[in-house]
């Protein structure tokens, strides 16, 4: 059991980092308005993990299908796929220690290279495209990376300010191996002015913060003739060793 | 200067939109095809031990409308006590339970629906026992940070009477924001994010 502890592979069952919760977005975000009445007022009550938030879900490869981390195909017609400037996205789930983290799942979702969602609640004039669907998913290999192909989404109007446009997004839930490390954030891409006016990116007080969710235009990793690439990585809380806590029985 | 610990920094969150079902739970809203069925959508299976439960649990915003565009996730031991986890140390949980449920709000009355068992009780870190209780992780449109709660089970009043973390709030006024009722085999949880019945959020 304390081999098991202290190595790197083996299961880890120490408590979470605290999270930062001035490097988050504060609850209320009035340029954001729907936060208004969605914000709990109060504050939240801490304490420290237990094994609720320590243990977490797991989920194997037998769950994937063979295209499910291929936007491009997993809703196409066969031989056709979707439309838009092909792209990788590709990077490392990694923890606040900095290692990468194996085995989790990943799960994206995005709107079409016009910028339209397929959702009924998406009434934005760009039309759908027929073979794209908008999700995607895949598990982080032996040292936390993953990558998918999609293409890339566009900016689109929503209704918030009197004329908002959302930058172009990749939302990201990423699992850790605990269920206090759960996730879910956005991805944006190197270079787009509408990151800096977006009042749901401006949630975030830092622009450190900020700067961390924009994923670097990488051209080494372009495919030629097929895709260029961007790479983002996302971290999640760390984790304490276990080695000198006091754990009575039960524990 | 002092050595760098060399840390980095948990990226910061945001929120997952109106349009979170379309990545996790595409089946619900008519993405077809891609995934066989929704992650989540089942928790149990014949074989589970334990008392079969529903549980209708509904965020509600400061206005009183229930979120219809939400998601929630459940996380909870098996009827022993055990988590289905590799960082459950203690013994090995009931293979056919899952432990972890994931429903998007019905887009007309916001209810998420679990089908599950009533969990077993859990040791806290100093080894009394947590009273019977479900973990519960909201994500919406204008929710910036995942809310982390947890579900009590209001027949369960010896047990909540001395949970470690029911006993320990200052407010004590407010714990029954964090209690099912129950009526047959049905719980009904109703998640207030804001007003007088404001549930109690955790930061753990």
């Amino acid at each position: 059991m304390k081999a098991d502890r202290l190595s790197n592979r083996g299961v880890e069952t120490g408590a979470l980092f605290a999270r930062d919760r001035t490097w988050h977005p504060p609850a209320l975000t009035p340029p954001y308005k729907t936060t208004v009445a969605r914000s709990p007022q109060r504050a939240p009550v801490a304490f420290d993990n237990t094994l609720s938030e320590i243990t977490g879900p797991t989920f194997g490869h037998e769950i994937l299908g063979e295209l499910d981390d291929d936007l491009t195909l997993n809703f196409a017609r066969p031989g056709e796929s979707a439309i838009g400037e092909r792209i990788i996205v590709y990077g490392r789930v990694l923890d606040e220690r900095g290692k990468g983290v194996p085995g989790l799942l990943v799960e994206v979702w995005q709107a079409n290279a016009g910028g339209r969602y397929r959702h009924k609640r998406d009434g934005y004039l760009a039309p759908l495209d027929p073979n794209f669907g908008g999700c995607a998913r895949t598990i982080s290999g032996e040292d936390g990376g993953y990558a998918f192909r999609t293409v890339k989404p566009g900016p689109y109007p929503w209704p918030n300010g009197p004329n908002d446009w959302r930058p172009s997004h990749i939302h990201f839930s990423v699992f850790g191996h605990s269920f206090g490390q759960r996730l879910i954030t956005q991805m944006y891409f190197e270079g787009d002015p509408l990151i800096w006016t977006c009042p749901i990116v401006r949630s975030i007080p830092d622009r450190a913060a900020i700067e961390t969710l924009i994923a670097a235009y990488d051209a080494q990793a372009t495919i030629p003739m097929d895709a260029r690439a961007y790479k983002f990585d996302i971290v999640l809380r760390g984790r304490r060793s276990s080695l000198f806590e006091n754990r009575p029985e039960g524990n | 200067m002092a050595q760098s610990l060399g840390r980095l920094r948990e990226s910061p969150s945001q929120t997952a939109g109106p349009y979170v079902h379309i990545g996790l739970t595409p089946n619900f809203c008519g993405i077809e095809g891609v995934y066989p069925e929704d992650l989540g959508a089942s928790m149990l299976n014949a074989k589970t031990k334990g008392e079969r439960i529903t549980v209708r649990m509904r965020a509600i915003d400061g206005t009183g409308t229930p979120l219809r565009d939400g998601l929630m996730e459940i996380w909870q031991a098996d009827a022993a006590g055990l988590y289905n986890s590799p960082a459950e140390t203690r013994g090995s949980a009931d293979p056919n339970f899952t432990g972890w449920g994931r429903k998007a709000a019905d887009m007309t009355t916001g209810e998420c629906v679990f089908e599950t068992i009533k969990p077993g009780r859990v040791p806290f870190p100093d080894g009394r026992l947590m009273a019977p209780h479900i973990t519960v992780w909201i994500v919406a449109r204008g929710i910036n940070l995942g809310l982390h709660t947890r579900m009590y089970f209001g027949d369960e009043e010896e047990a909540n009477a001395e949970d470690p973390i029911l006993t320990r709030l200052e407010h004590h006024i407010r714990v029954p924001t964090l209690i099912a009722s129950r009526a047959g085999d049905t719980y009904t949880f109703d998640i207030h994010l804001q007003g007088e019945k404001e549930t109690i959020f955790f930061d753990s």
